[in-house]
């Protein structure tokens, strides 16, 4: 369990906010840039002390401004993952990664090095230099030597958005697979509420400084708090498998029942997204016109009006967010509870491999 | 420059006229007289005792400057604290005074009747007309060209690569010679070459501190000085080692460097 709190002013924005990880569970902060979500990951870590503030992990306090206690970044064993990876320019791969097993005897040290880079399949990079790898093995560096730390808890700084489209959706993938094997709590900072929903177990939004909203991915689309949260949490993300079709399109069987379709390609496990805007409510027993239009029967959890429009969170086997305008929505009585169809199209359906 | 040759060519006339006016000298010192009297007059004691004398005072000069310029460079460039600046104007102060002025100034500090002379005399510790004092004012003049490099080239550092080395469990020192001091290299070196080529050349502070006795305080640029009047050839053969030794200097760090590595050392 990492649980922090901070006050500090960092040129005009006041950053001040409270947030707790459970152990294995990682919680992403979202949110646009200069919002101060790499200042919280900087006060976690002991790389920026703020005005005010308390960090503990596992019962351990790390830093408690009051008290004077303020533990050196060196001793809080954080795997830091840098936006741009910060990795050792000078050293291989292989000794990035074995910078923080001082101490132990040199055979070991390459051992387990070697052994972290053949996880991530770029042992055969272990002697290149940083500037000789590409973006996607230098990142899996950069993860590597962060759990050679054996860290208390793991810290991703916009992981993905150094990468080029398609190593960023295999490093998506690797990451989560890394996300789900460590017992540690983790934190990831990201401006893409996409990659945000994909990665973490709960996402919370922040804006200026402070956390707007705090929920689970699929929750926080369906019944944003703000206007601002609303354009934030794009897609809803649903999982199944996906399988070719003859007529050319990708059906997807989604977890807890049902089907949709995409004309994306893909194969095996998938996430699927959908934009709300992209979904469309139609009373319960409406059938669409083919297989071209998705159609999933859903109840309707809350509705948020915004303005002249209306966010509905709909209660699926896996959660969805539809957005319609009030209008439709007073003309449909959307209520929580009232049953409904949500309907958008397989073009409108994207598909990430997992 | 594609569409005006009239300027083109009056730059390239100025880069000609340049590098010739600059080359000239040098090329005068090894044509001037016959290599075979150079190299005889290399034999004489006087000449050998000057030029041994530079290497060993410029040796240690440099080692104290590395030593202690780093770490003060590292921190000038890493950390902002109050009066940051002004330690960065009077560590660059040096560059801008005149040597001679260099030179009475470490007198009116460090000799036996200047400021904090006296304590050192007490002390035991004498610099004026002995090689200690030849260091020291080399150490004063030539210390701000390696600072001054090495603070520019640590700030060019990612910040974020000194800060994963803390997160990754190493201390300040382990961050500073296993990550700050490879990733700021080139700039070092060549800021340590330049240091040493104004140590080698080093004449107005040494002479007016430490003076010109032969075997002792006389380096080779005071050695040159001395005998130029009455031995041409003498001061012309110890000018020549000067220019193959700094030379020598130069290339030796732009091999170990790259190109890009004088002038502008970025890590």
């Amino acid at each position: 369990m990492l649980e922090l709190e901070l006050e500090a002013s960092r040129g005009e924005l006041e950053v001040a906010l409270s947030l707790s990880a459970a152990s294995d569970r990682c919680l992403a902060l979202v949110g646009p840039s200069g919002a101060g979500k790499t200042t919280v990951l900087r006060v976690a870590a002991g790389l920026f002390r703020p005005d005010r503030g308390r960090v503990t992990c596992a019962g351990e306090t790390w830093l408690d401004t009051a008290a004077g206690i303020d533990v050196p970044p060196r001793s809080r064993r954080c795997g830091y993952v840098f936006q741009d990876y910060a990795l050792f320019g000078h050293l291989s791969a292989r000794d990035n990664v074995a910078y923080p097993l001082r101490g132990l005897p040199r055979a070991e040290r390459r051992e387990r090095a070697g052994a972290l880079l053949a996880r991530f399949g770029i042992a055969h990079r272990a002697s290149a230099r940083p500037r000789e790898l590409s973006g996607g093995e230098r990142q899996r560096v950069a993860v590597a030597r962060a759990l050679a730390l054996e860290p208390r808890v793991l810290l991703l700084d916009e992981p993905l958005s150094a990468l080029d489209a398609r190593s960023r959706a295999r490093a998506g993938r690797e990451l989560a697979a890394t996300l789900r094997e460590i017992r540690v709590p983790a934190i990831l900072v990201t401006h893409d509420f996409e990659e945000a929903a994909m990665l973490a177990d709960e996402v919370a939004i922040v804006d200026g400084g402070r956390i707007v909203q705090r929920d689970e991915p699929g929750r926080l689309a369906g019944a944003p708090a703000s206007s601002f949260v609303a354009d934030f949490t794009g897609a809803s993300v649903l999982h199944g498998e996906a399988e070719p079709e003859p007529g050319g399109l990708t059906l997807v069987r989604l977890e807890g029942g049902g089907s949709i379709r995409s004309t994306d390609e893909g194969e095996g496990t998938v996430a699927a997204t959908v934009l709300p805007w992209e979904v469309s409510i139609e009373p319960p027993g409406w059938s669409g016109e083919g297989s071209a239009l998705n159609a999933v029967e859903a109840r309707v959890s809350t509705v948020t009006t915004i303005g002249n429009r209306a966010r509905v969170g709909l209660e699926a086997p896996q959660p969805l967010a539809a957005e319609v305008t009030a209008g439709s929505a007073e003309r449909l009585g959307l209520a929580p509870g009232v049953p409904v169809v949500a309907t958008w199209k397989a073009t409108a359906t994207r598909l990430v491999p997992i | 420059m594609r569409g005006s040759p009239a300027f083109a060519l009056a730059a390239w006339l100025a880069l000609a006229l340049l590098l010739s006016f600059l080359a000239l000298p040098i090329v005068a010192i090894f044509v001037d007289v016959p290599p075979a009297d150079l190299v005889a007059a290399l034999g004489e004691p006087a000449a050998l005792d000057a030029l041994r004398l530079s290497l060993i005072a410029t040796a240690i000069a440099l080692a104290i400057i590395l030593l202690v310029g780093t770490p003060a460079a590292y921190l000038l460039a890493t950390r902002s604290f109050r009066g940051r600046s002004l330690a960065t104007t009077l560590v660059e102060l040096p560059l801008v005074l005149p040597p001679a002025v260099a030179g009475i100034g470490l007198l009116a500090a460090l000799g036996p009747e200047g400021l904090v002379g006296g304590a050192l005399g007490d002390a035991g510790i004498e610099l004026v007309f002995q090689t200690a004092g030849v260091i020291v004012a080399l150490v004063f003049v030539a210390s701000p060209f390696y600072v001054r490099q090495a603070q520019a080239a640590f700030a060019s550092v990612d910040p974020d690569v000194l800060a994963a080395s803390r997160t990754l469990g190493a201390g300040e020192l382990r961050t500073l010679l296993a990550v700050a001091i490879p990733a700021a290299r080139p700039g070092l070196v060549s800021g340590a070459a330049l240091a040493w080529g104004r140590a080698l050349g080093e004449f107005g502070a040494t002479l007016v501190f430490a003076g010109s006795l032969q075997g002792v305080t006389q380096t080779a640029p005071l050695a040159i000085v001395a005998r130029f009047g009455a031995d041409f050839t003498g001061a012309l053969a110890l000018s020549g080692v000067l220019v193959a030794l700094s030379a020598a200097i130069l290339l030796g760090v732009r091999y170990a460097s790259g190109p890009q590595a004088l002038g502008h050392a970025r890590a």
